[in-house]
């Protein structure tokens, strides 16, 4: 028997408040899960800061890429299996894309991408064609199987249903995210009937659609969607840390570039810099490793680097105003420098943040949309867009929402010193000023 | 502050407008491919490379005014072009220096059409890949195009004309 078929003598199961159980009979897919990397995703939270808003929210990536994979493993043993549109031979390739999907993300990605201008995604592919535990086990299979893994993951595999499994508008990704962050998070929205999408998910020419008669529980996917970006993604005080957590990231960076001496070096960071790391660097880090530099950092010399580890660390996060920037940039040029005359960094205490999101969408030809709309497959053969049929999905589709806030220190503000301008700093703030 | 913001309406306003969110799309992709400092994150999408963060900027600059998106009717399908507004040009005027250290970058992209301005973000997406192995690629996730090999030939010299 080849690896690519090997059995476990006896089925491996995973407890999971999701999915109840996972369910593990491939060699590979048991290898894989063991292997240093996968076993790294135990250290990366799913949620990054929203732990300091739902503090039930401290699941992490391991959790999530499990719960894609049995979902994958589900519609794939048990949906998809023996219709002859579907492939049997893409299972393994299409169960190891969903194992493997967010492999390459770091700690609290989103803001150490931003700080250090690295994707996540390619740190992914790296891990899957670099010299890794990973790379071993998927070699195993084939020569061509890493590579095969990776391009289902980048959306460039040939096999354009395998793709959509793990990434499209209806994708074992979102439907495991959207339970898990709702389970997690003790939020009531997230829920939805998933056991019918999978029972009316069928596999046709090149996409996934879904039968007409699960319609409506693929509405309460998009509304359950809407309602966790939000609610729990683009929570404001989440976001408030988030903002934080990348000040102290860019301070580190700036200090260590001008020669400041640390009493504790940044040493995991320095390759990152400079932008000379390399996988083995950027494996070597989690969120414990940067939890103990910022608790470490409370201590240093920087005023600025010390107490933006001390709000991280103990949550005294940044207050936050709505504002307009199509109206008030001029003002937030104007409050920069008032923030400066009071003796407050705006560089690192005076943040605009905006985050949005298009809940649903659909091509419509000729106007270049990218996103693949779902397909509902009628009785009598025919496929028709989704928000054609449902009234509920066509009232949010193509509709972006776009959330502005300013974030900045209320107490450094009404501390007694340079009064004057913090009084007038506060009533732009708080005012209408802005 | 609203410095990301800022590079689309330089470099739209460069442009003297873009006709073509894909086109768009790709441009942006294209000089940052060039080591030009936009920060919007790509993933490869139905066109190719595709930015949802460059997608919501630009949306957020038309509902902040410093953009006009206005509809084409092309016949068979439409267009969307964006130019830029005065208080879009007021507002590049405050948020100060250009990211573009020649502005014919922007002319010479703006001057291709749409379809070759994806397949040549769409080798450069590739471009880990000897060239070979680039085509082969390209075939795979562009087939329905049916790209010729002197489109293909052309893509890369162009992109040897960037670089240079």
């Amino acid at each position: 028997m080849s690896y690519a078929t090997q059995k476990l003598a006896e089925e491996k199961v995973f407890k999971d408040p999701v999915h109840r159980y996972i369910h593990v009979r491939d060699q590979v897919i048991w290898d894989l899960i063991n292997s240093r990397e996968v076993q790294r995703l135990r250290r990366i939270k799913q949620l990054g800061t929203s732990y300091l808003v739902f503090h039930g929210a401290e699941h992490s990536r391991f959790n999530h890429s499990l719960g894609v994979y049995e979902i994958v493993r589900r519609i794939s043993d048990d949906i998809f299996h023996g219709r002859p549109e579907w492939d049997e031979s893409e299972r393994l390739v299409v169960l190891c894309a969903a194992l493997l999907h967010d492999l390459g993300h770091g700690p609290f990605s989103h803001s150490f991408e931003k700080v250090f201008s690295v994707d996540h995604e390619e740190f992914t592919r790296e891990i899957l064609l670099g010299d890794t535990e990973v790379n071993e086990i998927l070699l195993k299979v084939s020569a061509e199987f890493p590579k095969k893994v990776a391009e289902v993951i980048a959306k460039t595999y040939s096999n354009k249903q395998v793709v959509s499994l793990i990434s499209s508008q209806i994708d074992a990704d979102r439907m495991d995210y959207l339970q898990r962050d709702a389970y997690y998070t003790g939020v009531s929205y997230g829920h939805f009937d998933m056991e019918r999408i999978l029972r009316v998910m069928r596999p046709l020419d090149d996409q996934v659609v879904i039968k007409s008669s699960g319609m409506h529980a693929v509405e309460d996917y998009i509304m359950s969607r809407y309602q966790m970006y939000w609610q729990v993604y683009f929570h404001p005080v989440a976001r408030s840390a988030e903002v934080i957590l990348r000040k102290i990231l860019q301070r580190a960076k700036e200090l260590s570039e001008s020669g400041y001496k640390f009493e504790q070096p940044p040493t995991h960071f320095l390759a990152f810099f400079d932008r000379s790391f390399t996988l083995k660097e950027y494996l070597a880090l989690d969120e414990g490793v940067l939890m103990t530099y910022f608790q470490l950092w409370m201590t240093e010399r920087d005023p600025i680097l010390s107490d933006l580890c001390d709000r991280f660390v103990n949550r005294r996060l940044f207050q936050y105003v709505d504002f307009d920037p199509g109206k008030d940039y001029k003002k937030l040029g104007e409050l920069a420098q008032l923030f400066h005359s009071a003796g407050i960094d705006p560089e690192y205490y005076l943040i605009d943040d905006s985050t949005s999101d298009l809940p649903y969408d659909f091509y419509r030809p000729g106007e270049e949309e990218e996103r693949l709309p779902i397909h509902l497959l009628m009785p009598n053969g025919d496929i028709k867009e989704l928000s054609r049929l449902s009234q509920i999905v066509d009232a949010i589709s193509g509709k972006r929402r776009t959330d502005y806030k300013l974030y900045f220190p209320a107490e450094l503000l009404i501390d007694g010193k340079k009064t004057a301008i913090k009084q007038q700093i506060l009533e732009m703030l708080r005012e209408g000023g802005l | 502050m609203l410095q990301e913001h800022a590079k689309i309406v330089d470099f739209i306003a460069t442009a003297e407008g873009v006709t073509g969110r894909k086109k768009l799309q790709k441009m942006i992709y294209i000089m940052k491919k060039m080591d030009l400092p936009f920060q919007e994150k790509y993933e490869f999408h139905i066109y190719g490379p595709y930015s949802e963060e460059l997608t919501a900027r630009v949306h957020e600059l038309c509902d902040m005014g410093f953009l006009t998106e206005a509809l084409e009717d092309k016949g068979s399908y439409v267009q969307y072009k964006y130019t830029v507004t005065e208080e879009g040009m007021e507002f590049r005027k405050v948020l100060g220096k250009s990211v573009l250290d020649n502005p014919s970058t922007a002319e010479k992209l703006n001057a291709r059409s749409g379809r070759f301005l994806e397949l040549t973000a769409t080798l450069l997406y590739f471009d880990n890949l000897n060239r070979q192995e680039q085509i082969d690629k390209l075939h795979v996730v562009k087939g329905k195009l049916n790209f010729t090999a002197e489109e293909i030939d052309e893509a890369f010299a162009f992109i040897e004309g960037l670089r240079s």
